[in-house]
């Protein structure tokens, strides 16, 4: 575990898993095109919780969090889809996916 | 059983009435309320002579009222003679009344409700004079001042009689508020309200005192003063008389029964039951022998002048109560209440033939619009000519044994608010007998000055009016001839017996008895000198009435204003009272509760939810950033809370 130039440890996972967290949120409020784009940073966001997870879990020698992060995957692939699913529907509706054409929500 | 079916057949009638008027249509509804007073009358005729002649006395339950404490006030029929004597009047005249209600109402369109009211009233009127506790009689008072609401306002669709209607309830509320401290004061003396606890203990409490404003007060005084306050206001005494003559806005049937007959005479009811209290406080019985003497006279002075054929009969009622109350003013009640009984008869005989004439002349009321209709409807003539016989106290008729009997105890009393109701009394008979034939003579004789079309229109009243016109004559006729044994004569004792109080060893009847003579002949002459002087100004020199009129225009426009009292109080109470109130509205109601209350609430609500709902803007990434700082702000609580 020595040698190399490169020691790679726990805080750099944590670093890039905060940087991907960090553009996941960006990607979502700043993005104004598409909502796909939205539900790429969702899976940016999910997957930068998974490197968390699996470095703490190496980190710490517990199984439990690869475990978890198993789960989350599978989770998220179940998201995606249902997401897309909508997106879908969506567009069928209305003919667009531009996140600014998406303001039916209002009270 | 009969005891039960007097009193409450009259509210099984007004509420079959009231609530299943349209399912019984009109005639069901003539039929169970005239149905239900007039079995309850024929009821009363056994109680009474069990009660009152067979000298059993007996107190009812009907039902658990109040407890609270010591306080206990439960529903119970109280029968004693003076109960026994208001139950048989109140249900007889009733009857008579509804009879005649038929016919008199046919062209109205609310009968139902009309003769459910009737029936209701009877019903109030029955509770309070069987009330066997003073809070019992206060339900009955207040019943009777609610439905003589409603009927004075039977025609809402009339402003004045919604006007009339409100006066009665606001100037009875302030004799009512008299009433209301009397009844807290007898139980803050008493501690209890039922009559025969309170009549038992009434003579160790008749030198208490109560602390007031820093002074000490003779108990009995004030709480006999504070009663008869409510009486006044009932009654119509003066200074708050002003509502009864406005009540003729109701239909004559109510003036009849209500303003004449029955409800307006519970003032001096609870006098006469209230006695072994008043008796103990003789500066309230000279209190009410001065207001009783003085609207005996007031008010027979304003009928000499009216024109309105009702209300000139509305202030002879005012009058005449004015002198039942000076009859208990000087302990002579039973004189009182004799008076009263025979009152009703002719009273409610009087009104309702006018509401004859009325009825004759097309709803004309105004009597210089009459005349010469005598022949035209002989029977109504006859019956109001004994109508006023009796009113006028000529011998052998109702009113001679009762009113003459109350003036001459007046004098019998020998003190001097006695005297002085002697010779307020007195005149009072002379202008009564005045003003009974001036409207006689108005009325029936000399020229018709009516129009050609109401005079070919003037016809005698059908059956079913003149039927319990009769009945009330039989009444004006014999009423006073066989009570007056029994009532003011020699088995006075037997039949009252405890009924009503006196002070031992004064007997203002006994006094009563032995006035000199030149005091008994009095009524009866100014009696018929009224009646002279009537008939030489409206018979003989019918052109003097106006020259008289013309000679004091002060007197004449003063006499015509009723003394003004109506201006004077507009003046100094109803306006401030105005202002008052719209002061509190405006300023109090409008603008301080309403303003930061219910409105400044929701105008609140409003702008916050505005400010509210501009948050929602729709766009999803929105929400989306909102979710993420809420995650954020759980995370960073939890994981603070954690390690604080």
């Amino acid at each position: 575990m020595e040698s190399g130039f490169l020691h790679v440890g726990l805080s750099h996972y944590l670093t890039v898993s905060a940087m991907m967290f960090t553009l996941g949120i960006f990607g979502i409020f700043l993005n104004r095109k598409n909502l796909i784009v939205i539900m790429m940073s969702i899976e940016l966001m999910l997957l930068a919780v998974n490197i968390n997870l699996v470095a703490f879990s190496s980190f710490l020698n517990d199984l439990a969090g690869q475990v978890f992060t198993m789960l989350v995957l599978t989770v998220a692939a179940a998201e995606a889809a249902i997401g897309l699913a909508i997106v879908v529907v969506f567009y069928r509706n209305r003919r667009s996916i531009e996140v600014e054409d998406i303001n039916q929500m209002k009270g | 059983m009969t005891y039960y079916l007097a009193i409450f057949l009259p509210l099984l009638g007004a509420f079959v009435a009231g609530f299943f008027g349209r399912v019984i249509g009109d005639r069901g509804a003539h039929i169970v309320t005239c149905l239900g007073v007039g079995i309850a009358a024929l009821c009363s005729i056994p109680i009474f002579s069990e009660v009152a002649l067979g000298g059993k006395d007996q107190v009812l339950p009907v039902a658990t009222w109040l407890t609270s404490g010591t306080f206990e006030a439960n529903w119970a029929l109280r029968f004693d003679t003076l109960s026994a004597v208001m139950v048989m009047t109140v249900t007889c005249v009733s009857t008579l009344i509804h009879i005649y209600a038929v016919g008199y109402m046919h062209h109205d369109d609310s009968q139902p409700r009309f003769m459910a009211y009737l029936s209701l009233f009877t019903f109030a009127m029955l509770m309070l004079v069987t009330a066997d506790n003073l809070v019992q009689l206060f339900f009955g008072w207040e019943g009777v001042g609610v439905v003589s609401y409603l009927l004075i306002g039977f025609w809402y669709k009339k402003p004045s009689a919604c006007a009339a209607a409100i006066k009665a309830f606001v100037v009875n509320r302030v004799g009512d508020f008299g009433f209301l401290l009397g009844i807290f004061g007898i139980y803050v003396l008493f501690d209890a309200v039922g009559f025969d606890v309170i009549f038992q203990a009434a003579p160790a409490k008749a030198d208490a005192s109560v602390h007031f404003f820093s002074r000490d007060w003779h108990a009995m005084t004030i709480i006999c003063l504070l009663l008869f306050v409510g009486a006044m206001g009932k009654s119509a005494q003066l200074f708050l008389h002003t509502w009864l003559p406005d009540a003729m806005e109701g239909p004559t049937p109510v003036s009849a029964l209500i303003h004449a007959a029955t409800m307006v005479t519970a003032g001096v009811f609870l006098v006469a039951r209230m006695s072994p209290l008043f008796e103990l406080a003789p500066d309230a019985l000279t209190v009410v022998t001065l207001i009783g003497a003085s609207t005996a006279f007031f008010a027979a002075t304003i009928g000499c002048v009216q024109n309105d054929i009702k209300r000139i009969i509305a202030y002879s009622t005012c009058s005449q109560l004015g002198y039942m109350f000076f009859a208990c003013g000087v302990s002579a009640y039973q004189a009182g209440i004799f008076h009263l009984m025979t009152h009703a008869w002719f009273k409610a005989l009087l009104f309702l033939s006018a509401g004859s004439v009325i009825h004759a002349m097309s709803d004309e009321q105004d009597i210089r619009k009459m005349g010469g209709i005598w022949k035209k409807i002989p029977f109504t003539y006859t019956v109001m000519w004994i109508g006023s016989l009796a009113l006028a106290g000529i011998p052998f008729f109702a009113g001679y044994y009762s009113k003459d009997m109350i003036i001459e105890a007046a004098y019998g009393s020998g003190s001097a608010a006695g005297r002085l109701a002697f010779i307020l009394g007195l005149a009072a008979a002379f202008m009564t007998a005045f003003y009974s034939w001036r409207l006689l003579f108005l009325t029936f004789h000399g020229k018709p000055r009516a129009d050609h079309h109401t005079m070919e229109h003037v016809h005698e009243s059908p059956l079913i009016m003149t039927i319990p016109l009769g009945g009330l004559a039989l009444g004006a006729l014999f009423a006073g001839y066989l009570g007056h044994e029994h009532f003011v004569g020699e088995g006075r004792a037997e039949f009252w017996r405890e009924a009503i109080g006196m002070r031992a060893g004064h007997d203002a009847i006994e006094l009563a008895h032995h006035v000199p003579g030149w005091v008994v002949a009095s009524p009866l002459v100014v009696s018929f000198s009224g009646i002279l002087l009537a008939y030489f100004l409206y018979i003989r020199r019918t052109d003097l009435p106006a020259k008289i009129a013309g000679a004091f225009p002060g007197v004449y426009q003063f006499l015509l204003n009723k003394w003004y009292f109506d201006e004077v109080y507009d003046f100094i109470l109803t306006k401030n009272v105005f202002r008052f109130g719209k002061w509190f509205w405006k300023g109090g109601d409008t603008f301080i509760i309403d303003g930061y209350g219910p409105d400044g609430l929701s105008a609140l609500v409003t702008r916050a939810a505005k400010r509210l709902g501009a948050v929602q803007s729709g766009y999803l990434y929105h929400y989306a950033f909102a979710m993420i700082v809420g995650i954020a702000v759980f995370v960073t609580w939890f994981v603070a809370g954690r390690a604080g």
